[in-house]
């Protein structure tokens, strides 16, 4: 059986450090897949490395079994991975609503043509309807006029996904979506997160709070200094000894 | 209904406006609106944030092939300087190659050397282009009748309504663009590429996409120019066209899409009219120079936040009397 996304072997090399070492992991259809590991461990390497941020040294990336590693970002975008970016990156000098509206750029391609002669009127409703949706899933439809530099940290976090999710994605990779958040608002991003899982979005996402990932996530995979160590569910994890070896020191790592 | 009397009001003020005016001034008017498409158009670029030192010289292409088009080829004036504006964003997508390998002061310095190399190549070779002297003897608009004005294209007056009409389209054009998603997506590709491209933007395409249109309509404004004043040069085209273009820009401020028309208008008013009124010969480009910083230091944001000032004053006059009546 193909896998929805299957990462094997990835390895990237910046000059003579290898930052993900022959990594691979498989992320099943319609789960909350999360990805953690000691700072510097690969992380967000690997992230760029499967939205096509970076192109890998060696390895693929295959969606539903065609290969995705090496296109240019928008190319994976098309194809239905979609992702985030750390802390907040927004369109911050535009307003809410477009921002989402950028979202749905790839549901409804701008024509030039038909947007000088106006016949692309029911594409610009069309544009407008799934933003409007899609930022009421997240609760932001109030703030739609408001500039998006002028939100909340919170908000803004959630205006970062209601973008990703404004252009229908299959795969929605989130780095590290909870950073800089309080207990409360992270809660309320954890029930978003699952209410993605219920439309059928699958989720990979990178993070450091490990309350949220060991409450959120149906696997998880941890690795340490570029390399696999571990995937289970929450439980497995939390109990596993190369992982706690990782994240508190072994007596034989400590130098 | 009130916006209806306005545009009304304003086409019948600019109908009338050249019949007030010396034939030096109707000249200057008629370089006006073509330089009011020349920076429009450099506005549309500068909305995918990257600012480029070879429009002018994009706008010399315009002209010299329109030129070549109608007196080599013989083409229709009106065809040959729309040929003239393809010819223009031709060039420039095959120029976007090279040149969006870079960004931002890169792209800057790039583009300048793109244009300088055109110019030379003008310089370079007599056939076709002329050498340094240029094309001269440029087929000149053909005259034409429409029953109550007649068309004479020598006279200042009527090439100014001819390149009115020809730059109020364009500008139409232009405004539509930047309203459409279109224009929404050069915003976003300007203010955040990477969240843009994770949105499934191309973003060389884009990029090449406005150079491109920015490009041709430069051209045109290129080609009106040239079946107007009948002779171009390498030196009609050079960097110091370039700083006004800029100058106006900044001045007039590109955040909206009446600042370059704005700073166009107003710098040029003043530089030609008014300082030539007043008697500053030879001090002009003193005094043209310490408007600009003036306007630089006590209007950072350009000549464009005066009226949003104005208007949202107005506007917010407005909800109180509203408010005051409820």
């Amino acid at each position: 059986m193909t896998h929805f996304l299957d990462v094997d072997a990835l390895t990237m090399r910046f000059g003579g450090l290898t930052a993900v070492d022959g990594l691979s992991l498989k992320v099943r259809h319609g789960e909350i897949h999360g990805l953690i590991g000691p700072n510097g461990a690969g992380k967000t390497t690997t992230f760029n490395m499967i939205s096509g941020f970076y192109k890998p040294t060696s390895g693929e990336v295959r969606l539903r079994g065609e290969v995705i590693s090496g296109l240019r970002m928008h190319e994976v975008a098309r194809r239905g991975v979609v992702r985030t970016f750390q802390h907040s990156t927004l369109f911050a000098e535009m307003t809410v609503l477009e921002n989402a509206l950028v979202g749905t750029h790839m549901a409804f391609r701008p024509n030039i043509f038909a947007a000088i002669a106006g016949w692309d009127r029911e594409d610009r409703r069309g544009a407008e309807a799934r933003a409007r949706e899609a930022l009421e899933f997240f609760g932001l439809d109030h703030l739609k006029g408001e500039l998006a530099g002028d939100l909340s940290h919170g908000h803004q976090r959630a205006l970062g996904l209601a973008v990703a999710y404004a252009s229908h994605p299959d795969v929605m990779l989130l780095d590290e979506p909870f950073t800089g958040m309080n207990p409360e608002e992270t809660r309320g991003m954890m029930d978003l997160m699952r209410k993605l899982r219920e439309d059928g979005i699958t989720i990979l996402i990178v993070e450091h709070d490990m309350q949220a990932i060991m409450g959120l996530c149906d696997t998880i995979t941890c690795m340490s200094f570029g390399k696999f160590l571990a995937e289970g569910g929450p439980a497995d994890i939390r109990n596993h000894p190369a992982v706690i070896e990782a994240y508190l020191g072994g007596a034989r790592h400590v130098a | 209904m009130r916006s209806v009397i306005f545009i009304v009001l304003g086409a019948c003020t600019l109908l009338a406006l050249p019949h007030g005016l010396s034939f030096s001034q109707q000249e200057i008017l008629v370089f006006l609106t073509i330089n009011l498409l020349l920076v429009s158009s450099y506005r549309l670029l500068t909305l995918t944030g990257e600012w480029s030192l070879a429009h002018v010289v994009i706008m010399g292409v315009g002209a010299y092939a329109s030129a070549l088009y109608s007196k080599e080829l013989g083409v229709w004036v009106p065809v040959s300087i729309l040929l003239g504006g393809a010819t223009a964003a031709l060039l420039a997508v095959l120029l976007s190659f090279p040149l969006f390998r870079m960004k931002g002061f890169y792209f800057l310095i790039g583009s300048f050397a793109a244009g300088e190399i055109i110019r030379q190549l003008w310089k370079r070779f007599r056939d076709p282009f002329g050498g340094p002297k240029g094309i001269k003897g440029i087929e000149p608009m053909p005259d034409f009748s429409i029953g109550i004005y007649d068309f004479d294209f020598f006279e200042p007056v009527s090439y100014y309504y001819l390149s009115g009409v020809v730059v109020a389209v364009c500008l139409w054009l232009l405004w539509r663009i930047e309203r459409s998603p279109v224009g929404l997506t050069f915003h976003a590709v300007h203010w955040q590429d990477k969240l843009a491209e994770a949105s499934g933007v191309n973003l060389r395409a884009y990029r090449t996409l406005a150079f491109a249109i920015a490009s041709g309509f430069a051209g045109i404004g290129g080609g009106l120019m040239a079946h107007y004043v009948g002779t171009i040069n390498p030196n009609s085209f050079d960097v110091d066209l370039m700083v006004y273009v800029l100058t106006w820009a900044i001045v007039g401020g590109t955040g909206t899409f009446y600042g370059p028309i704005l700073g166009c208008v107003v710098l040029t008013v003043l530089n030609e009219i008014v300082l030539r009124e007043l008697g500053f010969e030879q001090m002009r480009p003193l005094i043209y120079g310490l408007i600009m910083i003036l306007s630089i230091l006590f209007l950072p944001k350009g000549l464009e936040s005066i009226v949003q000032h104005l208007v949202t004053r107005r506007s917010e006059k407005g909800v109180k009397d509203r408010r005051a009546a409820e």
